[in-house]
């Protein structure tokens, strides 16, 4: 290395500039810039929760949360979203260990059992709404659905992002690239069963204690 | 249109109909016609001179963040000229409306003005700008390439802009909101806005407001990862470290006002009830949210603009600044405490002595960190060998006129004195004379200050210096009056007036409108003129004001990859410090430069996204959805481009440089 520059002032040379520079490895900055976008991600979560807060006693002479909650089917609900972060950890296990087709297969199982969460909310949904308990009818119904839907779009894009990566898995391998989209997808899905967590506890399980 | 027409949507066309073209308004009728021809010429001037694919290739498509970062300049100055229109029509309406007179505008126009004003100068004027100039400067400024997410750079920018041309579309097609610039509910509600107006608001906002996310997050990353090696955060330069906080407060407040929209969306549009007045829901949740958000967002603006006069008197006086630690302390501390102040936008909702207070004191608390600054700008000046140039002009305005607004802002803080001026028009003049005064002479500091570092020649002075003036006096005779008739008891958004002792105020507020006309047209000339003598005003040494930080160290304009070498730093002043111990520029030994590569997708998915909000605003459910089809289907397709980057080839590194080798030994023959 030389270094071509600078009189010396005090002494020694001065380096200012460097000679034999290392470019920033591709995706240097991904897995912080997306931990960023996540902890904004999670600010949209916090309004809705605080709006869940200020909101979720405001039945309007309507259902509140006794008439309407099926715990046991919440229950099943969250262990679906459970397991499927569970199993993305086994893919990521996988990948770590560059073995494709295993990876393939958890991400398959992963994508099952989101779908399966997914069903099981409309399937709750539906029954609401077919109840009377639609999101017009109070402002703890509008806080209800808008937050837990909130999260089920973001497990719904969550699938969509996961087929693409297991297509793009499938037409390259688990080259850097994929590895580190994996990778975020995988912050993304452990993400919303946080989310969902505090869903479960501060939505369903305190709402039956109101 | 004088009323809200109720429609029945139709598959089609949804609720746009024929109608909707505001054609029996003569005012929009001139303004569209004058749109339209300015339109028509400039297209046909590109057509004519073939620069379609030249600006398609070179700046639509560009990852580079300089020409990213001029484009956010060009958008913010051209939604000046708009912002403006609104504000001088403002001025004339009520300097008409009185004894007796109605004025020129009719009420539906009027409340569509003021709205438009204040969103427009915000989100689409300081925004811009704001982000344009941490865009252009922050890379260069930290010794870098890039930033973090080149691609993500562009779709931001492009994403601000589908923003902007959804509100400009308000004015032709339908209306725009008529609520104030916050859109409170329950006015902004379905009840009693039914037309397109807020729905205008929301979409272009939450579209914007993506782009600024993004952005957020880019920038963040880019000085957290990709300093020069040596810069530590305390020699990073203070713009930089405002830029930084700024970003912060990006990324931490703008998700508030995309939820906030959103469940002010549900209400609209699924008829969920957030903020209605009936069936549980709470509007005054809305005020608490978006303010959660808006306060956050005055500092998003005013910090970078605090940056610029940082590096402004340090440069023009020649002295390092005094105080950077402080300076840094100051900014974060700030950072901080903007979290802690929203409620005094409505300490009359009525929250109570206790948490009033709380909030009051807060408030007053922000004034000390930013004396502290005031005071390390003033020391910097103290036996500095200062030169009057225009950048240096615009600080000393600012720091005069800012503190007169800082001082009303502490004034307003006390929630009893607040309960008497609250929404008057002191307060329109308190926030005038905070963003005008600090925002607005901090950018124009800026474009002064790096336009030669952006084009490789200077800005004509007289014109600017012309400017200058015509700002600063034009500001003091439009807001100081508001001050007067704000402390009589005069509330903002009036429309019309019955006691005439109070029009020679709005008399002289107008005549202050009109000297800022002045200001905008001789800075639009100043341009021009700049243009024009460019030969004269050439700049080869690439440090035209003997500055400090490292984006003087390159040419100017910067190669494409900024340094052909990466700097290293040893001290806070990293060019001073590298002028000072005798640097030399490396001659020989260039490496291919590993660089991002253009990508068509950011202009293609803001396209989509005007699409999607149009159908939405209007109600053509079939084209929203083919729209958001078009939008995840691009996006998706994007990511499986894989080949994102290239080398610049040594060879041509190395004429790059000689190029300049050859320019920097005329300077110095």
């Amino acid at each position: 290395m030389t270094q071509a520059s600078g009189t010396p002032a005090s002494g020694e040379a001065p380096v200012f500039y460097e000679v034999d520079e290392h470019p920033h490895p591709e995706g240097h900055s991904t897995m912080l810039g997306f931990w960023i976008y996540l902890m904004s991600d999670c600010l949209i979560f916090a309004v809705l929760f605080a709006t869940f807060g200020v909101l979720g006693g405001s039945y309007a002479a309507g259902p509140g949360p006794k008439d309407l909650f099926d715990l046991e089917l919440v229950a099943l609900n969250t262990s679906m979203l459970l397991f499927s972060s569970i199993t993305y950890g086994f893919a990521m296990l996988a990948m770590e260990k560059d073995r494709v087709k295993v990876t393939q297969l958890w991400l398959v199982v992963t994508a099952v059992f989101g779908l399966a969460f997914l069903s099981i909310e409309l399937y709750e949904f539906h029954h609401m709404i077919a109840e009377g308990a639609t999101p017009q009818r109070s402002a703890f119904l509008s806080a209800f659905f808008t937050l837990v839907g909130t999260h089920g779009l973001h497990v719904t894009f969550g699938l969509i992002w996961l087929v693409t990566l297991m297509v793009q898995v499938g037409q390259r391998g688990l080259v850097v690239a994929n590895k580190r989209r994996l990778m975020c997808l995988s912050m993304f899905w452990h993400f919303l069963d946080v989310v969902w967590i505090g869903v479960f506890t501060f939505v369903y399980l305190m709402g039956m204690l109101r | 249109m004088s009323a809200s027409p109720t429609i029945e949507p139709s598959f089609l066309f949804g609720r746009l109909t024929l109608e909707a073209i505001p054609y029996h308004e003569p005012i929009l009728v001139a303004t569209f016609a004058v749109v339209a021809l300015g339109g028509i010429a400039v297209l046909g001037a590109l057509t004519y001179f073939r620069l379609w694919g030249y600006l398609w290739r070179e700046w639509f498509t560009s990852v580079d963040h300089k020409k990213i970062g001029i484009m956010y300049m060009v958008l913010g100055t051209i939604m000046l000229l708009r912002g403006f229109a609104d504000a001088i029509m403002m001025r004339l309406q009520q300097a008409l409306a009185f004894g007796g007179s109605d004025g020129y505008l009719p009420a539906h126009h009027y409340d569509q003005v003021f709205t438009a004003h204040g969103v427009i100068m915000i989100f689409f004027v300081a925004m811009p700008m704001v982000t344009g100039l941490m865009n252009f400067v922050v890379p260069l400024q930290i010794g870098a390439r890039d930033v973090s997410f080149p691609f993500l750079n562009n779709f931001s920018f492009w994403m601000t802009v589908s923003g902007a041309v959804l509100v400009m579309t308000s004015l032709f097609v339908g209306e725009f909101a008529q609520t104030g610039w916050l859109a409170y509910p329950p006015l902004s509600g379905i009840g009693y806005s039914p037309y397109v107006g807020v729905d205008y608001y929301i979409w272009a906002l939450q579209i914007a407001g993506v782009g600024t996310l993004l952005s957020g997050v880019n920038l963040i990353c880019t000085i957290v990862k990709m300093r020069a090696p040596g810069m530590t955060l305390m020699k990073m330069p203070v713009f930089t470290w405002t830029a930084l906080c700024t970003n912060v407060l990006i990324v931490a407040a703008f998700p508030v006002l995309t939820a906030v929209l959103a469940l002010l969306a549900a209400d609209r549009y699924i008829g969920t009830n957030f903020f209605t007045n009936d069936f549980g829901g709470n509007p005054m949740m809305y005020v608490n949210l978006i303010w959660i958000w808006g306060h956050p967002e005055v500092y998003i603006l005013i910090l970078p603009a605090f940056g610029i006069f940082s590096e402004v008197t340090s440069t023009f006086s020649g002295k390092r600044l005094f105080g950077y630690t402080s300076m840094v302390y100051a900014t974060v501390v700030i950072t901080i405490l903007s979290y802690l102040v929203w409620l005094h936008h409505f300490f009359t909702m009525g929250s109570g002595a206790s948490v009033n207070s709380f909030f009051g004191i807060t408030t007053m608390i922000i004034s000390i960190p930013t004396g502290a600054k005031m005071f390390n700008w003033l020391f910097t000046m103290y036996r500095g060998r200062i030169r009057f140039e225009l950048p240096m002009m615009y600080t000393v305005a600012f720091m005069l006129i800012f503190v007169i607004g800082g001082m009303t802002g502490v004034l307003l803080a006390v929630p009893p004195a607040d309960f008497v001026l609250h929404n008057s028009l002191f307060l329109i003049a308190h926030f005038h004379n905070v963003i005008i005064g600090g925002v607005l002479f901090g950018m124009f500091a800026g474009i002064a200050f790096w336009w030669p570092k952006a084009f490789g020649f200077k800005l004509d002075p007289f014109w600017g210096k012309m400017s200058f003036w015509f700002w600063v006096v034009g500001f003091f005779f439009a807001f100081m009056p508001l001050y007067v008739l704000g402390l009589m008891g005069v509330t903002r958004r009036l429309r019309v007036f019955d006691d005439p002792s109070l029009h020679i105020w709005f008399l002289i507020a107008g005549f202050g409108a009109v000297l800022i006309a002045c200001g905008i047209g001789s800075f639009l000339i100043q341009i021009g003129v700049s243009i024009l003598r460019r030969e004269q005003l050439r700049d080869t040494t690439g440090d035209p004001w003997n500055a400090r930080t490292l984006e003087w160290a390159t040419s100017s304009p910067p190669p494409a990859y900024n340094f052909a070498f990466t700097p290293v730093v040893h001290d806070l002043d990293a060019w001073w410090d590298m002028k000072q111990r005798g640097y030399t520029r490396p001659l020989t030994g260039f490496k291919p430069i590993h660089m991002p590569r253009s990508s068509g997708a950011g202009p293609i998915l803001a396209g989509f996204s005007i699409v999607l909000g149009f159908a939405l605003i209007w109600y053509i459910w079939w084209l929203a959805a083919l729209a958001f089809i078009g939008l995840i289907g691009t996006a998706i397709g994007h990511t499986f481009n894989y080949n994102r980057d290239f080398d610049i080839p040594a060879e041509e590194v190395a004429r790059t440089e000689d190029e300049r080798t050859r320019q920097l030994a005329q300077v110095n023959a």
